[in-house]
Parts: structure tokens; C-alpha cells; sequence
């Protein structure tokens, strides 16, 4: 009796046969391997984006004209070169050379400015320290030692670079909402395909005494359990392609700019990416379960 | 037990054919009926009325002390599990075997398996069947398939038995040996409605016949009244 001594929780509407472990699954997969793209496109976009705007953030640039006239207490270079020095919340401060300045004004003067008599004002690049930094306060302080000394913060950068941040994130719900939306229409095409095949099964355990629940659980615990298959499938196939995103772009977002080493690559993905990642054959769990049962029990209604 | 007070039938909605009129009976608990007409009268409708396969589109049709116009349809499994419904054309699930098609109405009720086992196990003992416990209904004979059926009717010790033309794939043993089930669990208090033609069969075992005609009942009284013309033709 073999067949017989099965539990009691078995497969009574043959669903095995009328939901397969071929379609469905594959069909999961692919939408798991989309939402994890748009996860892990959502959240390097943000950090790389965070990575800029803290760089920017954390700059300022301070331009002295005609550097080499007197002022008081030495030359309007050296008087900004003190105050900059007696600044709360700079770091560091350095004064761009000679070479430096032509290579920023190439694109501009060509090869070699100097030829063309100009009096180009000495560069300085400030790095913050971090800690809290008065920039109209020091301004003001910079222009009183050197008048015309300008300071330029890197605002409208910010204000992009958020702007950026925001708009990737929207851009990253909007395609996980269509995500969700087309696996649950995927799942309730199956599951109507399944009622179809078993429309004669069901009527006669309906008749039997089964409750719509009973049913619909039936329904539900299969596609559950493919749609977990699928998407943990969808996980496995985009992982090495996360894995290789991540390398390609580590050099952006670390200072040593160095591909990663193939031993680093794994923690090259962010936790909380992760996290998203073992979360997903989860979400496909809840999204096949509640729409084969919505599917199951609106599908049950016409039935007395 | 069953009470029938003005029942109509009608399919496909307000516009669609009324299948059964006007329909009035009562049977006590323990009863048993014949139920007799010619093909299209209304007997496979007023099964389905009376297995809650569909609800009366007017009148009141009360069933196991239950109000079927009125029930919500949480309470329609539970009224269901006290029906067993012998069908002409088996309705076994084919992708179960014999046992477990026998096993399927006690499963339901949440039955322990120990005792769903040896209950079908007993069962299958009884249509002799337990050789043929671990077969799929495609590999069952008609006559198989129907003792299948009727296993899975009474297993559950049902408060109202319904079957319809349960003798038509039996041998006249079977038949004959199906005839004393239904006769046994009758004076045991299941009420008993059987659907049939066979004229013979309803000579052999005398009772109340309900006989229909055109979706009215015409008789509903000894079955040695029945007329002639309205007999199972």
C-alpha cells in the first residue's frame, strides 16, 4: 500500500501535474534576476552618488587675483595662506602649482599660459575637516586679509548629485513595482491554468466538504513553494552578474581606484544588498502565495 | 431532515430555463425515497439541490436542520461533510488511488490518519476491493470504480445519502449487495434518496418513491402507486 501511506496533507488535487515545475519557476527567475538588478543598479548609484557628494562636500576652492601684490603682513597669497591656516575646520590646504593651474586652464590657453601675460590668481584646495565649518564666516575672513579672494563650494554639485540620488531611487521602486505587478500576473495566469485543469477535481472536493480555504491552501502552498524555487534561481543567475558589476566598479569608489582581487569580490556587495538578496526569494514566497489565494478564492465565489 | 417548501430551480439567471417548479416534500431523519421520472425530469437537479451543488433560486429547502437559501457559504462545507452523493459517472479524482479516493471525505474532516487508514482499509474490505486499494481509477473496471464511489459516499457515515443510478455498473450481486448497504444504513437513521430507472430494482425493495415529471413532482407516495406512466421509463 505504498501509494496509500501518504500524509495527509498530500496532494489531493494533483496539482504536481497541473501547476509544472518548469514554467512558472523559470518565469520567477526572471523576475527575480530584474528586481535584483534594479536593487543593486538603485543602491551602487546611491553609494557611488553618496561617495561624490561626501568627496564634494568635504572641498572647498579658494581663488586669490594677482597673488604676488602687497598686502598686510606679506603678499595677498601668504596673508591667505596664514588665514587659512588659523581656520576652524579645514584639515588640510594646499596650494596648487604653477603646472598644476596650466593643466587646469589648457582646455582654455593651450599649452602654456604664461606666454600670454595674464595674471592668473593662486589656487588653493581646501579639504574640511569635517568637524563644523563656518564657509561665510571664512570668506568674509579671506576677503577682510586679501579683498576679491573668492570662495567656491561645490553647492550645485550637491544639489545635483541629490537630485540624482532621488530620481535613482524613484526610477528603482518604479521598476520593482512593475516587477511585482508582472510576477503577480504571472502567477495568476498559472493559477488560473491550474484551476482550468482541475476545475473537475476541485468541483468534487467541493462537493466533498472542502472549505474555500482548504483549496485555495492547496493552490497556494504549490505556487509558494515554485515561486521560492524560482526566485532563488533568479538569486544564483544574478549573482555572479552583481559580483562582476561590483568589480568593475570598485575602482570608482575607493581611493586606491585598484580592481578587486578575486578573494575580495564577495564583500565587494554591500550588506544591505545582501540582505535584499536573501529577501527576495521571501517577497516571491508572499507574492505567489497571496495572489494564488486571492486567484483560488475569487475563482471559488461562483461556486455555491 | 429534508424539507422542500415551494422550491424552484433555474439556471443561467433570471432569463434562464427553470429546471425544477414548485417543488413541496418533506422526509424525516431516517427516511428513504425512491426517486423516479423519465431523463430530463429534474431528478439529477433536485440531487444537485439536495447536495448543495447549487441553492434553489426560490422557496426554502431546509437540509439537516439548516436554512440552504439563507446559509452563508462558510456554513455550506460543514452540512456538506453530512451529505454522502453516489454519482452515475463515479467522479472519482484520477490521480488518486482507490484508497485515497475512499480516504478523501474523512480527510476533509480532518479525521486522525490512523483511523482514516484502518476506516478505509475496512471499507475496501467491505466492496472487496483491498487487493485493488493501491489502483488509480483508470486502472479499475466500471464496476470497481462504481464500489469506489460508493465507499467514498458512506464512509463518512453521512446523515443523507443521495445516488444516483448507483446500481447502473453493478452486477446483480453487487447490485444486490449494494441494495443491503443502503438498506443497512437506512435502519441505522442515514436518510436515503436512490435515483434510478430500473423499474426492477424498485419492485424488489418497496418504499416511498418521489417521482417527477417536467421538473414538478407528480407522486410522492407508496412506490406500488406509482403509476404507470409516470414510472422511469
Amino acid at each position: 500500500m505504498a501509494r496509500s501511506l501518504r500524509p495527509a496533507r498530500a496532494d489531493d488535487l494533483g496539482l504536481r501535474r497541473a501547476l509544472s515545475d518548469r514554467l512558472l519557476p523559470l518565469l520567477v527567475a526572471a523576475m527575480t534576476f530584474l528586481a535584483a538588478l534594479a536593487l543593486a543598479g538603485a543602491m551602487a548609484a546611491a553609494g557611488l552618488a553618496e561617495h561624490w557628494r561626501t568627496g564634494a562636500a568635504s572641498m572647498l576652492t579658494v581663488q586669490v587675483p594677482m597673488p604676488e601684490a602687497p598686502a598686510v603682513g606679506g603678499t595677498r597669497a601668504e596673508v591667505v595662506t596664514h588665514a587659512l591656516g588659523d581656520t576652524l575646520g579645514i584639515a588640510t590646504f594646499r596650494r596648487l602649482s604653477a603646472a598644476e593651474i596650466a593643466t587646469l586652464l589648457k582646455p582654455w590657453l593651450g599649452e602654456d599660459p604664461g606666454h600670454l601675460s595674464l595674471p592668473l590668481p593662486a589656487m588653493f584646495e581646501v579639504r574640511l575637516s569635517g568637524d563644523p565649518f563656518d564657509a561665510t564666516g571664512a570668506a568674509a575672513r579671506l576677503a577682510r586679509a586679501a579683498p576679491g579672494t573668492l570662495v567656491e563650494r561645490n553647492g550645485a554639485w550637491l544639489t545635483r548629485l541629490a537630485d540624482l540620488v532621488r530620481s535613482l531611487r524613484a526610477c528603482a521602486a518604479l521598476a520593482l513595482l512593475v516587477v511585482a505587478f508582472v510576477a503577480s500576473a504571472v502567477v495568476a495566469v498559472a493559477t488560473r491554468a491550474g484551476l482550468a485543469a482541475r476545475r473537475d477535481a476541485i468541483e468534487i472536493v467541493h462537493g466533498l466538504g472542502a472549505t474555500d480555504g482548504m483549496i485555495a491552501s492547496q493552490f497556494a502552498e504549490r505556487v509558494m513553494m515554485l515561486a521560492v524555487a524560482g526566485a532563488l534561481l533568479g538569486v544564483l543567475l544574478v549573482l555572479p552578474v552583481l559580483l562582476g558589476l561590483a568589480s568593475l566598479a570598485a575602482p570608482f569608489a575607493t581611493a586606491d581606484a585598484q580592481p578587486l582581487q578575486p578573494a575580495q569580490l564577495l564583500r565587494a556587495l554591500p550588506p544591505m544588498l545582501w540582505a535584499e538578496l536573501v529577501s527576495l526569494p521571501l517577497v516571491a514566497a508572499l507574492i505567489g502565495w497571496a495572489t494564488a489565494q486571492a486567484t483560488v478564492r475569487g475563482w471559488l465565489g461562483r461556486l455555491p | 431532515m429534508v424539507r422542500l417548501e415551494s422550491v424552484g430551480l433555474r439556471y443561467g439567471g433570471p432569463g434562464g430555463a427553470e429546471v425544477l417548479h414548485d417543488l413541496n416534500f418533506a422526509m424525516a431523519e431516517g427516511g428513504f425515497r425512491w426517486l423516479l421520472g423519465p431523463s430530463g425530469a429534474g431528478k439529477t437537479s433536485l440531487l444537485r439541490l439536495l447536495t448543495l451543488a447549487v441553492r434553489p433560486t426560490s422557496g426554502r429547502l431546509q437540509l439537516l436542520g439548516a436554512a440552504v437559501e439563507r446559509a452563508s457559504r462558510a456554513e455550506l462545507p460543514l452540512l456538506r461533510r453530512r451529505i454522502g452523493m453516489v454519482f452515475q459517472d463515479f467522479r472519482l479524482l484520477p490521480h488518486l488511488s482507490a484508497f485515497d479516493n475512499v480516504a478523501l471525505p474523512l480527510r476533509l474532516a480532518g479525521r486522525p490518519e490512523g483511523q482514516v487508514r484502518a476506516d478505509v482499509a475496512e471499507m475496501l474490505r467491505w466492496v472487496t476491493l483491498t487487493r485493488r486499494a493501491e489502483a488509480l481509477p483508470a486502472e479499475l473496471s466500471g464496476g470497481e470504480q462504481q464500489r469506489v464511489a460508493i465507499a467514498r459516499a458512506v464512509i463518512g457515515r453521512p446523515a443523507l445519502l443521495l445516488a444516483d443510478e448507483p446500481t447502473g455498473n453493478l452486477d446483480d450481486t453487487q447490485a444486490e449487495r449494494l441494495m443491503q448497504l443502503l438498506r443497512e444504513l437506512n435502519r441505522l437513521g442515514t436518510s436515503v434518496v436512490v435515483a434510478t430507472h430500473s423499474t426492477a430494482l424498485v419492485a424488489r425493495y418497496p418504499g416511498r418513491a418521489l417521482v417527477l415529471a417536467e421538473g414538478r413532482l407528480v407522486h410522492d407516495g407508496a412506490s406500488d402507486d406509482v403509476p404507470r406512466a409516470e414510472e422511469a421509463t
